[in-house]
Formats: structure tokens, C-alpha cells, sequence
């Protein structure tokens, strides 16, 4: 490991003097070649982003893709297995469910909720997160006191337990789920702004913004907020795989999108009671959850590795 | 030549939690710092570590209040100003730092950090921003197709000339120079000295340059301003400085100084104990439990800064014509380091004792 970071170092330096001698747009490319190099050292990372990438497709051609709608139910057709097994029909190719809807064009269907909820969850509690972290971490003092417990309080909570609660009283659904989810996830993004404003605040080209007479509101956002990104990105994308992990919990649960919506976990929780007799049925929306989050969780390792030489390799 | 910086009685202390059911203790950085700089010349202000020269930076470009005392700059009396002055007084006094490169945000281009005091504090059109910024590089002995470029690609003498092109993007009358070189190699040095000395003359600005690197105080400066524990012990032209020291602390810290004369006999004082805790400084002269000539009186009442020759001094000894420095046998080498000479069996021995060790300072 050390090896491998002192021969970074040296390769470091001689791709600073490489790319001094480029500048203007150049200069970003080479910032990004630079990024992909060191992403692309990391096989697991490419390999998700790989699979990453193509879940999204999955997702934006959902139509094109799904050979059968998610919810017309075929009564000719309960409970087929995959088209390999005995009794297996060409037609659905992953088998159906107990009311004859296709497995295949479920889970199809179902990438577009998961990403969905990634997405809104991440932004929300992103959002609000490095908000309430700047806040903390500029203004310090009674405000960053009060923020900070508030964050720990709920921290202490287990978060699908607190989750839960949340959905209980905002009532079950998809977007409350959401909701929910996101501010469980909040108190992370705050920590960690709060922590990097803190330790960004003190350097002298902050200083030296304020001698120039820069007010608060620009100190916080211009200077020291894109200087303390690279973690964040990489708490986001792990966030990404939390958020749909915890969806489809609580969609198993019956707290999150209710029936018919053909999110993963909720499928799951239907296909509870067949458990034993049509295992497709409990199998493939599993695997899709696993795989989905391995993937983006590999992205997520990636991206510190590469962003952040801080983090790197914990 | 018109005064530009008055200070008196400037004074900055801090509050320190100790514990959490300690009594929250004053750190005095600056106490009682009474100076006036001319226009168009440069004051050095010197001392070791924890002496008070950044916090007196850090008074002069408005980044904290003064806890005490008062500060008038370009006529302008600081406390009292309200909101505008303070804006206008800002565009007067800019700040070179000493490191280099913590001193530049790194995400942003060479052009936007020189651009970003135009923006905040004019209304400049952006193509006018962008040649003043072009002229300013070119000012500082950088190309303009560094305009575009990020600080990472910069060596640190490029970055400290970028510094400086920052600092003179608002015409500032007074630049604060915060040890611009002492992070920097000594080739690299006279360059950025050579480009300070050059900025000053064309564009009459005046400086305040913080170092410890007294050799390069020698070079820049017209006068010299001695800091020991946060109050000024001397202040005089520079080469009153240099030829007859007054004060003690300042005769030790030139004997500190490297000669680059391998056959001269170097006369090295040596300190005895650290630099006291400004939480609890010593009573009377700071500087006593560490003087070789300290007698009862300085322990006693704290000397005022008085004329002497051209040289404005803190000390008793030199005041009442005690300390001769003439009169002395030239002390024959490191022998006379560590020992107190015998000039002074009076001064109790626990106070030439260094203060308790972890000490914050």
C-alpha cells in the first residue's frame, strides 16, 4: 500500500509539471485524465460504474426494454418459472408472480424507483445537509452547539428504526419513505461539511478573501464550500445505496411504495409468503437490490480513492 | 512625509478556556503598542515566535477588532468608523501571507483569485477586471497566460508573486508582509524581495514587513520595530538597529543572526529559559527573567518606551546609563553563553528559571 502511494506521489508531480506546461481548457482535461487515472486503478470501481451506468439505461428505457407491462396480471400464467426450469414459459423469461405479472418487467420497471429515490434522497439530504454544515461549522459558537446535538440525537437512533417512526406518522408511501429517509441520512452530510468548513476556514486563502473584503454569505459558499466537496461526493454516492437499501426495507416492511408499485423491496414483501414454493419470485428483486448497491458502492470507494487522497484506502 | 499608520496603546487580548471549571484565562498578544509608520517607507517588525507580530497583522488589516487602544490608518481612526469606512479602509490595507500555498484557494484560477477583490469591492466591467489582472501578472514577473492556469501549477515563488499581485489588485497604499519569504528558498528570496523593493518604489507603497530573518529586515526595511511578548521593546531607524543595538533582547536576537564570515568570532548570547507565557507575564520588564543585566528595579515597574539617541527604547539599564555595552569586555565567544556575566547578583534566581513547560502560548 505505502509502495503504491509514493509511486502516486512521484507520478503526481511529474503530471503537475506535464500539465504546466498546458493551461486554459487543457488544464481540466488533464484535471479530469487525472481523476480517471486514478479511478481506473481500482477494478471494483470501474466494474460498478459499469453496471451502474447500465442500470441507469435500464431505467430511461424502461418501455423499450420490459417485454410485458408491470402490472397487467396474466391469470393463464401464476407463478411461471424462469423459461429454463420445467413448466418455464419463453415468454417470461424470469417467470411471474403469484398474480401473473412478469418477473423480468418488474424488476425492470422497479430500476426506475430505486434510482428515483437515490437520486431525491441524496439531493434532499445533500442539500440540506451542507446548508446546515456551513452553518455550523462558519458561525460556530451556540449555533454549531444547538446543531450539532440536534445531529447527535439523531444519530443515536438507529436509523431505520427512527425511519420507521417518521413513515409511521407521516403515513406509509413512497415520497414520506423518502422523506424519512433522507433526513436519517442528513446528520452524515452535516458532520461531515461541518468538519472540512472547520478545518478549511482557518487556511489564509480564506483570510485573505475576508481582508478583500468578501461577506459571509460568499466566504462560505464561493471560497470554502468547493474546496470541501471531495468527501462529500464521496458520502453521497454511498448515501445513493443506503437510501435504496432502506427504501426497499421499509417497502418490505409496508411502510414504503405500497402494491402495486413494483419497487424491489415492496415485491419483496409480497413474495414473503411464497418463499418456499416459487423462489424466483423472493430471488431476482434480492439479487437486483444487491447488486445495485455492491455496484454503487464499489463507484463510492472509487470515487474516495480518487477524490480524496485524505480517505484514502481506510 | 505624511504619518499613515498611528497606533497607540493598540492592544489585543484573547480569552482561553483552560478547562471546564478553570477560570477562563487573557492571553495579552499585544499589549500597549504605540508606533507610527511613515508613508512610503517600510517598518519590519521583528521577534521570535509568539511575540505578537501576526496578531498586530491581523489588527492592521481589520481582521479582528483591537481589544484596546486606538489604530488611525490613512486618517482614518479604526473603532470608531462605521460600516463604509470599513470597506474603504479595507481597499487600503492588503495582506501578503508566508505560506504560499495554503495562502490561494485551489480551486480557483489564477484570474479569478485576482479578480475576486475587483469584484467584491467595484463594479469593474469583467474586461477591465481581466487586463487589470493581465497588467498586474505582468507587474509581478508572471506571464498573462497564467491568467488561466491553477495554483497547484505553480512553483512557490510563482505563488507568492500571485500573492502579491492579489494584494495590489484593490491599489492599496499599505501592504501587511506576513514573513513573505521566509517559506520560500534564499534564491527565490531576493527575487520576491527585488519585486517588493521595485512595487514600492513605483507605486509608493508602504510596508509592514513581519520576519524573523533579521538579514532580510537588514535589506528591506527603513526602521525596525523589536517585539518581545507582545509589547514593542525598541524602535529606531534600521541601521541604528544594526550598528548600536539598545535594548538587551534585541543585542541577543542579532547575535542569533548567521554571519556568512567564517572567521569571524561570533558573539553568541545566549538566551537562557523560553519566552514566558503572555497568559501570566512577568511583572515589571517582560523581559527581566531572561535579561543578564536585570536589576530589582526591573522586576519591579515596567519601563516606557524613551528616546535614546535615535533609538526609542523599553529599558531601565539603558535609561539610567547601567548598561554600556562600549564599556564592556567584548565577551569572548560561546564561553559567555549560559552565564549571567556578574553583572547582576541582585535579580533573584528563580525568576532567570524558564516558566512552567506546556505553558500555552
Amino acid at each position: 500500500m505505502v509502495h503504491t502511494e509514493e509511486l502516486n506521489v512521484i507520478d503526481d508531480a511529474e503530471a503537475a509539471k506535464k500539465r504546466a506546461l498546458k493551461s486554459g481548457w487543457s488544464a481540466r482535461r488533464a484535471m479530469l485524465a487525472e481523476f480517471w487515472f486514478y479511478f481506473s486503478e481500482n477494478k471494483g470501481a470501474v466494474i460498478g460504474l459499469v453496471v451502474f451506468v447500465a442500470l441507469v439505461l435500464v431505467a430511461l428505457f424502461a418501455p423499450l426494454l420490459a417485454p410485458h407491462s408491470p402490472t397487467i396480471q396474466n391469470r393463464d400464467a401464476l407463478l411461471l418459472p424462469p423459461f429454463w426450469q420445467e413448466g418455464g414459459n419463453a415468454a417470461y423469461i424470469l417467470g411471474t408472480d403469484a398474480v401473473g405479472r412478469d418477473m423480468l418487467s418488474r424488476l425492470i420497471y422497479g430500476s426506475r424507483f430505486s434510482l428515483f429515490i437515490g437520486v431525491i434522497v441524496v439531493s434532499v439530504a445533500l442539500t440540506g445537509g451542507i446548508l446546515i454544515g456551513l452553518i455550523a461549522g462558519f458561525f460556530r459558537g451556540w449555533v454549531d452547539i444547538v446543531i450539532m446535538r440536534v445531529m447527535d440525537v439523531i444519530l443515536a437512533f438507529p436509523s431505520l428504526l427512527l425511519a420507521l417512526v417518521l413513515v409511521a406518522i407521516l403515513g406509509p408511501g413512497l415520497v414520506n419513505a423518502m422523506i424519512a429517509i433522507a433526513l436519517v441520512l442528513q446528520p452524515h452530510f452535516v458532520r461531515l461539511t461541518r468538519a472540512s468548513v472547520l478545518s478549511e476556514k482557518s487556511k489564509d486563502y480564506v483570510v485573505s478573501a475576508r481582508v478583500a473584503g468578501a461577506g459571509p454569505v460568499r466566504l462560505m459558499v464561493k471560497t470554502i464550500l468547493p474546496n470541501c466537496l471531495a468527501p462529500l461526493i464521496v458520502q453521497a454516492t454511498l448515501s445513493f445505496s443506503t437510501a435504496i437499501l432502506d427504501a426497499a426495507a421499509l417497502g418490505f416492511l409496508g411502510m414504503g411504495a405500497q402494491p402495486p408499485t413494483p419497487e424491489w423491496g415492496t415485491m419483496l414483501a409480497e413474495a414473503r409468503e411464497f418463499i418456499l414454493r416459487a423462489w424466483w419470485v423472493v430471488t431476482f428483486p434480492g439479487l437486483a437490490i444487491l447488486v445495485t448497491v455492491l455496484a454503487i458502492n464499489l463507484v463510492g470507494d472509487g470515487l474516495r480513492d480518487a477524490l480524496d487522497p485524505k480517505l484514502k484506502r481506510s | 512625509m505624511s504619518t499613515i499608520i498611528e497606533a497607540r496603546n493598540l492592544s489585543r487580548f484573547y480569552e482561553v478556556r483552560r478547562g471546564l471549571f478553570a477560570e477562563p484565562a487573557t492571553v495579552r498578544a499585544l499589549s500597549e503598542a504605540s508606533f507610527r509608520v511613515t508613508q512610503g517607507t517600510t517598518l519590519a517588525v521583528v521577534g521570535e515566535s509568539g511575540c505578537g507580530k501576526s496578531t498586530l497583522a491581523r489588527l492592521l488589516t481589520m481582521i479582528e477588532p483591537p481589544s484596546g487602544g486606538e489604530l488611525v490608518i490613512d486618517g482614518k481612526k479604526l473603532g470608531a468608523t462605521g460600516h463604509a469606512d470599513l470597506k474603504a479602509l479595507r481597499k487600503t490595507v492588503q495582506i501578503v501571507f508566508q505560506d504560499p500555498y495554503g495562502s490561494l484557494n485551489p480551486r480557483q484560477k489564477i484570474g479569478a483569485i485576482l479578480e475576486e477583490p475587483l469584484k467584491i469591492n467595484t463594479d469593474m466591467p469583467s474586461r477591465e477586471r481581466r487586463e487589470k489582472a493581465f497588467d498586474m501578472l505582468i507587474k509581478v514577473g508572471l506571464r498573462p497566460e497564467h491568467y488561466g492556469r491553477y495554483p497547484h501549477m505553480f512553483s512557490g515563488g510563482q505563488r507568492q508573486r500571485i500573492a502579491i499581485a492579489r494584494a495590489l489588485m484593490l491599489d492599496p497604499k499599505i501592504l501587511i508582509l506576513d514573513e513573505p519569504v521566509s517559506a520560500l528558498d534564499v534564491s527565490i528570496q531576493a527575487q520576491i524581495l527585488n519585486i517588493l523593493a521595485d512595487l514600492q518604489e513605483e507605486l509608493g507603497l508602504t510596508y509592514i514587513f513581519i520576519s524573523h530573518d533579521l538579514s532580510v529586515v537588514r535589506f528591506v526595511a527603513d526602521e525596525v520595530m523589536v517585539m518581545y511578548l507582545g509589547r514593542p521593546v525598541e524602535f529606531a531607524p534600521v541601521e541604528a538597529v544594526f550598528e548600536s543595538p539598545q535594548h538587551p533582547y534585541t543585542v541577543a536576537l542579532l547575535s542569533a543572526t548567521p554571519v556568512a564570515d567564517p572567521r569571524r568570532k561570533r558573539q553568541n548570547i545566549k538566551l537562557e529559559g523560553e519566552l514566558p507565557s503572555p497568559i501570566n507575564p512577568p511583572s515589571g520588564c517582560p523581559f527581566h527573567p531572561r535579561c543578564r543585566y536585570a536589576r530589582d528595579k526591573c522586576s519591579d515597574i515596567r519601563p516606557e518606551l524613551t528616546l535614546h539617541g535615535q533609538t526609542l527604547v523599553a529599558c531601565h539599564g539603558i535609561e539610567e546609563g547601567w548598561i554600556d555595552y562600549a564599556a564592556e569586555p567584548p565577551p569572548p565567544g560561546a564561553a559567555l553563553s549560559g552565564e549571567r556575566a556578574g553583572t547582576t547578583p541582585q535579580a533573584p534566581d528563580a525568576a532567570v528559571r524558564a516558566p512552567e513547560p506546556g505553558s500555552p502560548v
